[in-house]
């Protein structure tokens, strides 16, 4: 061995090596570093305004002191409620769908390339596309519109995670129910279904995460709301869009409480998806 | 118990099959397969991987019907009817032609429901007629006296060779016609090898039993009649003492006395 | 045995030989059976129609993106695409200076991500020590679930301020000097404006790309890498003959995935991109991206065309959208067909 690192040629190679595993390794500590740098920041700037006013009052006015995001707080969380209420039937419905019948139907294999594409589509544009058929139809903004914006957002998160889901359930499985003699709908559900339980929820709570932090589909479909509302049929406070009004105020206070406002969602956020992952390791072990 | 020795030939016959073709695709699994399996009787399917034993057993419960490009022709006889004509009701067959396969498939549930699950889907028992039913099935499996405390425990909590006991007892308490076993014992352990042929033996009087198996000596030991392929075709066919003491092809002479395969 | 048992179908076998149909069925087996019959086609139905109701938003987004955008398009025509005006008050629109900045922060984006993503995924799958795999890779998942917002108020409060007092001057002084491309970096140096929403965006996708990038790494079949070390190959070389050629294909989908989101993205752009209507060579200059000026104008905008012009950039971004990540998810596709064939 020590004979061959003598070798010019063999020592141009190991040089190329090293600098390549030493360019990847870099990266990584490029990743790893804006996450560390972000969350520090929002920490050190969120921290502050964390206490228990930013929990039980509602949104200043500008000008005036003090203050906290109590009725965006409610606000997103009846919004976030409604929309997993409306889109975790359909995901799942649409899921198993695209699981039973997704090898024989040319229609299953469409939706779920669509269903891909949703995944990734600009959330403002639903925004808009919530605004054209009904904002602008029922003439005022309102929290209903807005569950409506981020449950076409959830929709295909659940029904892809569904459908991955699904799949994973061996086939052997599958045969043994219809071995049986169990008509379709049984297998699809009292078997398949159940035994993916936990994964399904766990799609359920990633859909979750995701819509909790997203701003732009609420900006022109729930609107926004200075005192405590818990009418959903009228505009809404919630988090993302009173952020981003506070932070690009003047006002200190303001800005204060929009790092705190901040603080919480990436935390909410973060705890869920870790909370889904392990819920989902957990079975998986069993 | 019954004791077979020689076996008498005006037996009924369960399941008549005849002229069978079966493909996948374009590639042709089963060659012009005629044989009938007889009536209460265990028959045996032996031969090398790839021979087809399992696509045949697979076609007397129409299983294949789930995954498109593979299709069966020709002709199972089943009390008077050709059950691969289409318009059959496939779920109604499955009632009456079980299927055990080789890796043990508890439902995620518990023991109680994974055995009710299947009596469920075509009687209304009420709660004591389904206990009774249940504990009959699993006594079949000889493995009531195991599980008789933890019926409320998940299926999949049991070892390997209770979840496959498990799955014989699911598939007896609906009282099938015909049991088909897949390999049922590949997945096992010697021990548990053991207590399911046994259980193969005392099912034998009351259900028709097709079994395939790549270990010959199981074949000789539990079945009547045992049938050998070779590459999608019915080598030789016939009861079990026959075959492996004086089958009538050189093929079948090859294989069983290992000189190939 | 109990009485229950003599009802059982297999045993209770009715011979009817005048009923074809029911053979050896009783009578209460063929109405089992037309109830599960009935059940399973139910089954299909409702299914079928929530699956259908994806289908169904997909064609309604985009025809009433384009119900809302036909006064714009009828009263500017094709021209709506190459105009660089945007005037409300004169009620003059025109989408170029919108696309402009939203293809131009997304390839800003996608330049710096690209290498980075790729060197992370190439760590993550190749480098890494076994022990370290599940915690780093846990810790780039949960970076992309960071929401966007954070990254836009990150971008503007921390990220620049650091921009215009360092890397800008650097970048001017630098860059900035070079004959033909010195264009694109010269400008007052206000921390925002497009290139400071091209580096946030890129930041956003790193951890995007990344993922999508490791999920393709780890379809190349270990027999083949092992093969190439078995040689004397070293990692690098692995990597470079054998990972890279077989997954080219997923790499470029993943980058076409980073580009469709990045193309959409509004909160982490809108906070730094500046929301000027102008038209700039330089990179320094403030802007706006479809998404952005949408943000920022679409609940006070009050003339039909003004509102019907940002319903027809919605269109436009949303098929620019749709095709780039149609075409990702092509390749990505093709990519795991490879690891069916495997």
């Amino acid at each position: 061995m020590k004979t061959e690192t003598m070798n010019p040629v063999y020592r141009k190679r190991l040089f190329i090596h090293r600098v390549g595993i030493a360019l990847s390794f870099m990266a990584m500590l490029l990743g790893l570093f804006f996450l560390m740098w972000i969350l520090f920041t929002l920490v050190i700037k969120g921290v502050g305004a964390i206490n228990l006013a930013i929990f039980t009052q509602t949104t200043p006015a500008p000008g005036s002191e003090g203050g906290g995001l109590m009725n965006a707080i409610v606000g997103s969380l009846l919004m976030v409620g409604a929309a997993v209420f409306i889109s975790t039937p359909i995901g799942i419905l649409a899921g198993i769908y695209l699981a039973e019948y997704g090898e024989v139907s040319w229609f299953a294999k469409i939706t779920r390339f669509v269903t891909d594409i949703m995944l990734s589509a600009p959330s403002i544009v639903i925004g808009l596309f919530i605004y054209a058929i009904y904002v602008a139809n029922v003439k005022h903004f309102s929290g209903w519109a807005g569950s409506f914006a981020i449950s076409l957002i959830a929709i295909p998160v659940v029904v892809r995670t569904t459908d991955n889901m699904l799949n994973l359930v061996p086939t052997s499985l599958r045969e043994a129910a219809f071995a049986l003699g169990a008509p379709r709908w049984r297998v699809a559900t009292f078997v398949r279904l159940r035994a993916v339980k936990a994964g399904v929820i766990t799609g359920v709570l990633l859909a979750v995460a995701r819509i909790s932090g997203e701003t732009a589909p609420l900006l022109f479909t729930a609107l926004n709301n200075q005192f405590y509302s818990a009418n959903m049929n009228a505009p809404m406070a919630n988090l993302p869009v009173v952020i981003y009004q506070f932070a690009m105020s003047p006002y200190d206070n303001w800005r204060s409480l929009a790092w705190g406002g901040a603080l919480l969602i990436t935390f909410s956020v973060l705890a869920l998806n870790i909370l889904s992952r392990s819920l989902f390791n957990q079975k998986i072990h069993n | 118990m019954t004791t077979q020795t020689s076996v008498d030939m005006t037996n009924k016959k369960t399941l008549e099959i005849a002229n069978l073709n079966f493909f996948y695709g374009s590639f042709q699994g089963l060659k012009n397969i005629n044989l009938d399996i007889h009536d209460k009787k265990v028959t045996a399917f032996i031969g090398p991987s790839g021979c087809g034993k399992s696509t045949l057993l697979r076609t007397f419960n129409r299983m294949y019907d789930l995954y498109p490009g593979q299709r069966a022709e020709g002709k199972i006889m089943y009390h008077g009817k050709n059950i691969l004509e289409p318009g059959q009701d496939v779920n109604m067959l499955r009632a009456k032609v079980g299927m055990v396969f080789q890796k043990p498939t508890p439902f995620p549930m518990s023991v109680y429901d994974n055995i009710a699950f299947g009596v469920r889907l075509y009687e209304n028992l009420p709660k004591g007629e389904m206990d009774e039913r249940v504990e009959w099935a699993l006594n079949k499996a000889a493995l009531w006296t195991e599980v008789k405390d933890k019926l409320n425990k998940s299926g999949l909590s049991l070892s390997g060779g209770q979840q496959q006991r498990l799955c014989i007892a699911r598939g007896v308490a609906v009282k099938p016609d015909v049991l088909l076993l897949d390999e049922p014992t590949s997945a096992l352990d010697p021990i548990s090898t053991a207590k399911i042929e046994e259980l193969i033996s005392e099912l034998k009087g009351d259900y028709t039993i097709a079994i395939v198996t790549h270990n010959m000596q199981q074949a000789a030991r539990c079945s009547d009649y045992t049938a050998y392929m070779y590459l999608g075709e019915l080598v030789e066919f016939g009861e079990t003492d026959q075959i492996f003491m004086n089958p009538n092809k050189k093929d079948t002479q090859d294989y069983i006395t290992g000189r190939f395969g | 045995m109990s009485a229950s048992l003599n009802t059982i179908p297999a045993h209770a076998m009715t011979i009817d030989k005048e009923n074809s149909e029911s053979g050896i069925f009783s009578k209460a087996l063929m109405a089992t059976m037309r109830k599960q019959r009935l059940q399973d086609f139910l089954f299909h139905k409702v299914t079928f129609i929530f699956a259908l109701s994806v289908l169904f938003v997909l064609l309604g987004i985009i025809a009433s993106l384009m119900i809302g955008a036909w006064p714009a398009l009828k009263e500017f025509g094709l021209p709506f695409v190459t105009s660089v005006e945007w005037d409300p008050v004169n009620d003059q629109y025109g989408a170029a200076i919108a696309i402009v900045g939203t293809l131009a922060t997304s390839l800003i984006a996608l330049a710096i991500a690209f290498p980075i993503s790729f060197g992370i995924a190439l760590f993550l799958t190749e480098i890494c020590p076994a022990w370290l795999k599940r915690p780093l890779g846990t810790a780039v998942e949960l970076l992309a679930g960071v929401p966007s917002i954070i990254y836009g108020m990150w971008g503007l409060f921390v990220f620049a301020p650091l921009f215009s007092d360092y890397i800008q001057p650097a970048l001017a002084a630098t860059l900035g000097q070079l004959p033909v491309i010195g264009n694109l970096f010269k400008g007052p140096m206000m921390g925002i404006g497009i290139l400071a929403a091209g580096i946030i965006l890129a930041v956003m996708i790193i951890p995007f790309i990344a993922s999508v990038m490791r999920d393709v790494f780890e379809i190349v079949p270990p027999v083949l890498k092992e093969s190439a070390y078995a040689l004397g190959c070293t990692k690098w070389e692995v990597v470079r003959k054998v990972v890279l050629p077989y997954t080219r294909i997923g790499v470029v989908g993943g980058v076409m995935l980073g580009l469709g989101r990045a193309l959409g993205e509004t909160m982490a752009i809108t906070f730094v991109i500046g929301n000027a209507h102008k038209l700039s060579w330089s990179l320094f200059s403030a802007g706006n991206s479809i998404a952005s000026t949408l943000a920022n104008e679409f609940a006070e905008a009050e003339s039909v065309l003004h509102v019907s012009s940002l319903f027809a950039l919605g269109l436009i971004l949303f098929v620019i959208t749709f095709l780039v990540l149609s075409a990702a998810k092509l390749m990505l596709m093709g990519m795991s067909r490879k690891e069916g064939a495997k």
